[in-house]
C-alpha cells in the first residue's frame, strides 16, 4: 500500500512537470490550477461495470464512466454538454454527409502507440461488424456499408494519411459531430486487436487518465486512476487520479460520504432526499440531467388511437399535476417536463407551441375526457405498468391518484416482478394499458431523443408510434445546413408530438450529488457525472 | 459412526442433482429474457441480442442448457456471468469473505447468548433476567436493516469507531460491526432458548441428585446443567450457520460488503442462471454438512443419544 501510494505520487509529479513544460512551451495559455494538491486522489462512487471496458461494447453507466475517463475520442463534451475538439484538429463537411476528419499531431496512447486515423478506423470497423455483436454496433449505422444482420465491411471509412481520414454517411446529418464524444467511439491502440477481452481487463486508452497498474481494476471492488502525464487535450487533470469505488446500494455510498470515505458522490438514495441540501449545503447539487421520464400508451390498444386516443391522450396529460408529485414524491429532485428532451440539451425549449397540454388544468381533462366519450364509451380500469425492481411504485400510485381525482375514472398501477417481464411485454406488444418509459441521452442531442423512439418503426419505438410528419421533419432536421436549422425543425418535430402525445411526459430526473468539504470544483456534465479531471483536493 | 456419517455423506449427491435441477428450473422460468433487459431502455440491435444469447445457451431448451451446465461442471466449468467472468472467480472472491463473517456473528452469537442465557437462567425473575427478557424481545421485533443503519449511524458515521463500509479485501476487523448487526436476531433467540432451557435442567433430577452429591455449584452448573441445555442451542446454531452464510444480504448491502448474499441477489435479478444455481449448490451443500455436524455433536453432548447402523 504504501509502496503504491509513494509510486503514484512520482507519476502524478512528473505529470505536474510535463503539464508546466508544455505551458511554458505554448507561452503559457492556460492558467495553472489555482489550489489543490496536484497529486491528491480522488475517491468516487461507481457500478461493477456490466462488460470489460471495451468502448464499444459499453453503453451503461458503471463502465461508461471509466472509459469516458481513460479516453480521449475526436472531440469531448463540456458541462454545458457543447463539444470540443479533443483528439480531432478538425471535422469538416461541405454537405453533411461525408467529413474529412484530421487529428491533432503527437497524441500517443499510455503503451507509446501514436494515436492515428487507423486507431480510430479500426476500432469503429470493430464495433460496427455484425459478428462482433458490440451493444453499440448500432452507432455506426449511419456509416456507408453497415449492415445489421450480416458481416459486411464499412467502406465509408477510409484512411487517407496517418493524421486524416474521411467519412460517409449514408445520409446527411449535420449534427454528426455532436455524436463523437460518446464512448463507441473511441480510438483502439493495436495490441487491442490481439485479444480484446484481455483488453478489455487492462484497457489501454489516451484520455486523462489511465489504469494505475496492471490489474487496476479489482472485480466488484474498485477500479484505481491515475493522471496520464502524456494526456493534452482539452480535460487535462488538476488532480493525482481517481478511485471509483463501486457500491451495490447508493444508501452504502451516501453513508460513506458521510463518514468521511468518499470525496464525490454522484447519485443521492431515495431515503436521503428529504435531508441531502440540509446536510450538505452548498455542497450539493440538484439540477436537471439527460434523463426523460414518461408514460406510453400503446397504439394498438382500443380506445387509445386515432382521434378519440388523441383527446384521451390529452386528458390524461393535463389530469396529472406534476408539480404538486415531483414536489412530494421526490421531494423536488425531479424538474417537471416541457418536452420531450431535456433542459440540458442544446435546443431545449420550455416554450414549444402546445406545451399547454403539459400543465395540470382538470377543467379542460374532463372536457376532453367527455368529448372522447361520446366518440366512443370508456369502461374498464385505466393501468399504468411499471417494474417494481426499480422504485416507481410511488410515483405511478401518485400518477394514478391524480388521474382518478381528476377524470373519475379507475386508475392503477401494475407492477411487473422485474424489469425484464415488463420489457417482454413491450416488445411483444401485449400490454393491458400504460407503460413506465425512459429515456436516458447517449450523446447530447435532440435527435437522440426523438429518433430512437418516436419515428416509425425505430428500435425503442414498441408501442407503435406512427407520424409521417413527424418522421419527415426528423429527416429535414438531419439534413439541415446548420445545427441551429436542425433544432429549429427537432422543436417542430416536437410539437407535432405534443398534438400526438404518442408518451406522456412527465420530468426529467434530476442529477443529485454531494461532495465532502475535502474537494473543490465539483461541476457536473450534461451526462450527470462530474468532470472529475476539474477537481481540486487539498 | 463411520458408517453413519459416510451414509449421510452419500446422500449428498442425490440432493445435489436435485437441487440444481430445481434452481435452473425456477432461474430458467423467470419472466422475461435476461439478455434484452441487460441494455436497459437503449436495445443494441435484435440481432445483436441473438448472438449474446447463443453465446449462453440461452437460445436453447431447459434440458439442454441444463445438461450443458452439468457437464461443465464435471470438467470443473461453472459457466460465465453475463459480464464475461468465470463463475468460479466470482465463487472464489465471495465466499471467503461470506465465510468469514458468518463465522463472526456464530461466535458473538455463540459466546455472548450462551453466557448471557446461562446467567438469566440462574437468576430467573431477578432484574438481570428480565432486562435480558426485554432487551432479547427488542431485537427480535426490530428488523435487522433498522439495526444495521442504526449501527452505521451511531457507530460509523457519528463515533467513527468503525468503517461504514467494508473494504474490498473484507478483513476480519472491519466485518465485526456487520457481524454483531447479522448476529442480532439469533443472538436474542439463543439468550431465549438457554434461559429456558437451563431454568427447566435446574429443577431435573439429575441436578438435584449432583447438588446432592454434594458437588461444586461451579461444577453442578457447568457439566450437569450448561451441557444438557446446549442440545437445543446447538440445534439452533447449527441451522443457523446456514442462513447467516445466505441470509447476509441485507447486512451486506448495507455495508457494501461483496459477499455471497449481495452477488446472489443481483445474479437472480439479472437471470443469471450458471451463478445462482453454482452459489445455491455451494449453499446446498454447507446446509447439509453443518446439519450433519450438528447431528455428530449431539453424541458428544449427550451420551444417551448413540447413532444406530
Amino acid at each position: 500500500m504504501k509502496i503504491k501510494r509513494i509510486g503514484t505520487v512520482a507519476i502524478a509529479l512528473a505529470s505536474v512537470g510535463a503539464l508546466t513544460l508544455t505551458g511554458c512551451a505554448s507561452g503559457g495559455g492556460d492558467a495553472p490550477a489555482e489550489s489543490g494538491d496536484a497529486s491528491a486522489i480522488i475517491t468516487t462512487n461507481g457500478n461493477e461495470p456490466q462488460n470489460p471496458l471495451i468502448t464499444t461494447n459499453t453503453t451503461e453507466v458503471g463502465g461508461g464512466k471509466i472509459t469516458t475517463s481513460i479516453y480521449a475520442g475526436l472531440v469531448s463534451y463540456t458541462a454545458d454538454g457543447e463539444i470540443e475538439n479533443d483528439v480531432a484538429d478538425s471535422i469538416e463537411s461541405e454537405d453533411g454527409q461525408h467529413w474529412t476528419v484530421k487529428l491533432k499531431d503527437g497524441w500517443k496512447f499510455t503503451n507509446d502507440e501514436p494515436v492515428t486515423a487507423e486507431s480510430f478506423v479500426d476500432a469503429w470497423t470493430y464495433g460496427a461488424l455484425f459478428s462482433n455483436a458490440q451493444s453499440t454496433s448500432y452507432f455506426f449505422d449511419n456509416i456507408e456499408g453497415y449492415d445489421g444482420a450480416a458481416d459486411s465491411e464499412l467502406t465509408g471509412l477510409k484512411v487517407v494519411d496517418d493524421l486524416t481520414f474521411t467519412v460517409d454517411l449514408v445520409a446527411p446529418e449535420a449534427d454528426w459531430p455532436l455524436r463523437l464524444g460518446y464512448t463507441a467511439y473511441m480510438p483502439w491502440p493495436k495490441v487491442a486487436f490481439e485479444d480484446i477481452e484481455a483488453y478489455g481487463e487492462n484497457p489501454i486508452g489516451n484520455g486523462p487518465y489511465m489504469l494505475a497498474e496492471e490489474g487496476a481494476w479489482e472485480h466488484d471492488v474498485k477500479i484505481s486512476l491515475i493522471a496520464n502525464p502524456d494526456y493534452d487535450g482539452v480535460r487535462k487533470p488538476v488532480n493525482g487520479g481517481l478511485d471509483i469505488k463501486f457500491f451495490a446500494t447508493q444508501d452504502a455510498a451516501y453513508a460513506d460520504i458521510q463518514g468521511g470515505n468518499l470525496d464525490v458522490l454522484d447519485g443521492v438514495p431515495d431515503s436521503a432526499f428529504a435531508t441531502y441540501e440540509d446536510e450538505f449545503g452548498d455542497r450539493a447539487v440538484n439540477q436537471p440531467a439527460a434523463i426523460f421520464q414518461a408514460f406510453n400508451m400503446p397504439y394498438y390498444l382500443e380506445h387509445w388511437s386515432g382521434d378519440e386516443g388523441k383527446l384521451r391522450r390529452a386528458a390524461i396529460s393535463m389530469a396529472i399535476n406534476r408539480d404538486e408529485i415531483t414536489e412530494v414524491i421526490f421531494e423536488g429532485t425531479r424538474t417537471p417536463a416541457t418536452d420531450f428532451t431535456s433542459p440540458v440539451i442544446d435546443g431545449y425549449s420550455d416554450s414549444l407551441e402546445g406545451a399547454d397540454v403539459l400543465e395540470y388544468n382538470p377543467e379542460e381533462a374532463k372536457k376532453l375526457w367527455a368529448e372522447a366519450d361520446a366518440i366512443s364509451p370508456y369502461t374498464g380500469t385505466f393501468d399504468i405498468a411499471y417494474n417494481a425492481d426499480g422504485g416507481h411504485q410511488a410515483w405511478v400510485d401518485a400518477v394514478c391518484n391524480s388521474i382518478v381525482n381528476t377524470l373519475g375514472i379507475q386508475a392503477v398501477g401494475k407492477a411487473y416482478p422485474t424489469f425484464a417481464a415488463a420489457l417482454d411485454d413491450r416488445e411483444q406488444q401485449k400490454l393491458t394499458g400504460a407503460t413506465r418509459a425512459g429515456w436516458q441521452a447517449d450523446y447530447p442531442s435532440l435527435y437522440n431523443f426523438l429518433a430512437p423512439l418516436y419515428q416509425t418503426g425505430a428500435g425503442s419505438n414498441y408501442e407503435g408510434y406512427s407520424s409521417e410528419e413527424f418522421d419527415n421533419l426528423l429527416k429535414e432536421g438531419s439534413v439541415a445546413p446548420t445545427v441551429e436549422d436542425a433544432t429549429a425543425k427537432y422543436q417542430e418535430a416536437q410539437e407535432v408530438l405534443l398534438k400526438d402525445l404518442p408518451t406522456i411526459p412527465l420530468w426529467y430526473s434530476n442529477v443529485n450529488g454531494v461532495s465532502a468539504d475535502t474537494v473543490d470544483n465539483v461541476v457536473f456534465g450534461w451526462d450527470s457525472v462530474p468532470l472529475y479531471y476539474q477537481i481540486t483536493k487539498e | 459412526m463411520l458408517w453413519y456419517t459416510g451414509k449421510r455423506l452419500l446422500q449428498t449427491i442425490p440432493v445435489f442433482f436435485g437441487a440444481t435441477f430445481l434452481i435452473y428450473f425456477m432461474v430458467f422460468s423467470l419472466p422475461g429474457d435476461p439478455i434484452a433487459a441487460l441494455f436497459g431502455d437503449h436495445p443494441p440491435a435484435p440481432a445483436v441480442i441473438d448472438q449474446i444469447r447463443a453465446e449462453y445457451n440461452l437460445d436453447k431448451p431447459f434440458i439442454v442448457q441444463y445438461f450443458l451446465y452439468v457437464g461443465g461442471l464435471l470438467t470443473g466449468d461453472l459457466g460465465t456471468t453475463f459480464s464475461g467472468r468465470p463463475v468460479i472467480d466470482v465463487m472464489v472472491k465471495a465466499f471467503p469473505i461470506t465465510f468469514r463473517l458468518a463465522m463472526l456473528a456464530l461466535a458473538f452469537e455463540a459466546i455472548a447468548g450462551i453466557l448471557v442465557g446461562l446467567i438469566s437462567g440462574l437468576r430467573k425473575g431477578k432484574w438481570f433476567d428480565s432486562s435480558a427478557l426485554v432487551v432479547s424481545l427488542l431485537l427480535i421485533s426490530v428488523p435487522t436493516f433498522v439495526i444495521g443503519f442504526v449501527f452505521q449511524l451511531v457507530f460509523g458515521i457519528q463515533l467513527g469507531w468503525a468503517r461504514t463500509t467494508v473494504s474490498g479485501d473484507a478483513p476480519w476487523g472491519e466485518l465485526v460491526l456487520p457481524a454483531i448487526v447479522l448476529a442480532t436476531t439469533s443472538f436474542a433467540y439463543i439468550v431465549r432458548l438457554t434461559r429456558a432451557s437451563v431454568a427447566d435442567n435446574l429443577n431435573a433430577d439429575f441436578v438435584r441428585t449432583a447438588t446432592a452429591k454434594g458437588l461444586s455449584r461451579r461444577r453442578v452448573v457447568t457439566v450437569h446443567v450448561l451441557r444438557n441445555s446446549l442440545v437445543p442451542v446447538v440445534t439452533f446454531l447449527g441451522v443457523d450457520v446456514g442462513s447467516l452464510m445466505v441470509g447476509a444480504i441485507v447486512t451486506e448491502g448495507i455495508f457494501n460488503i461483496n459477499g455471497v448474499g449481495g452477488t446472489l441477489y443481483r445474479a437472480i435479478n439479472l437471470g443469471e442462471g450458471p451463478t445462482v444455481v453454482s452459489f445455491v449448490a455451494v449453499m446446498v451443500i454447507i446446509f447439509m454438512l453443518a446439519n450433519l455436524l450438528v447431528d455428530l455433536l449431539y453424541a458428544a453432548l449427550d451420551p444417551r443419544i448413540r447413532y444406530a447402523k
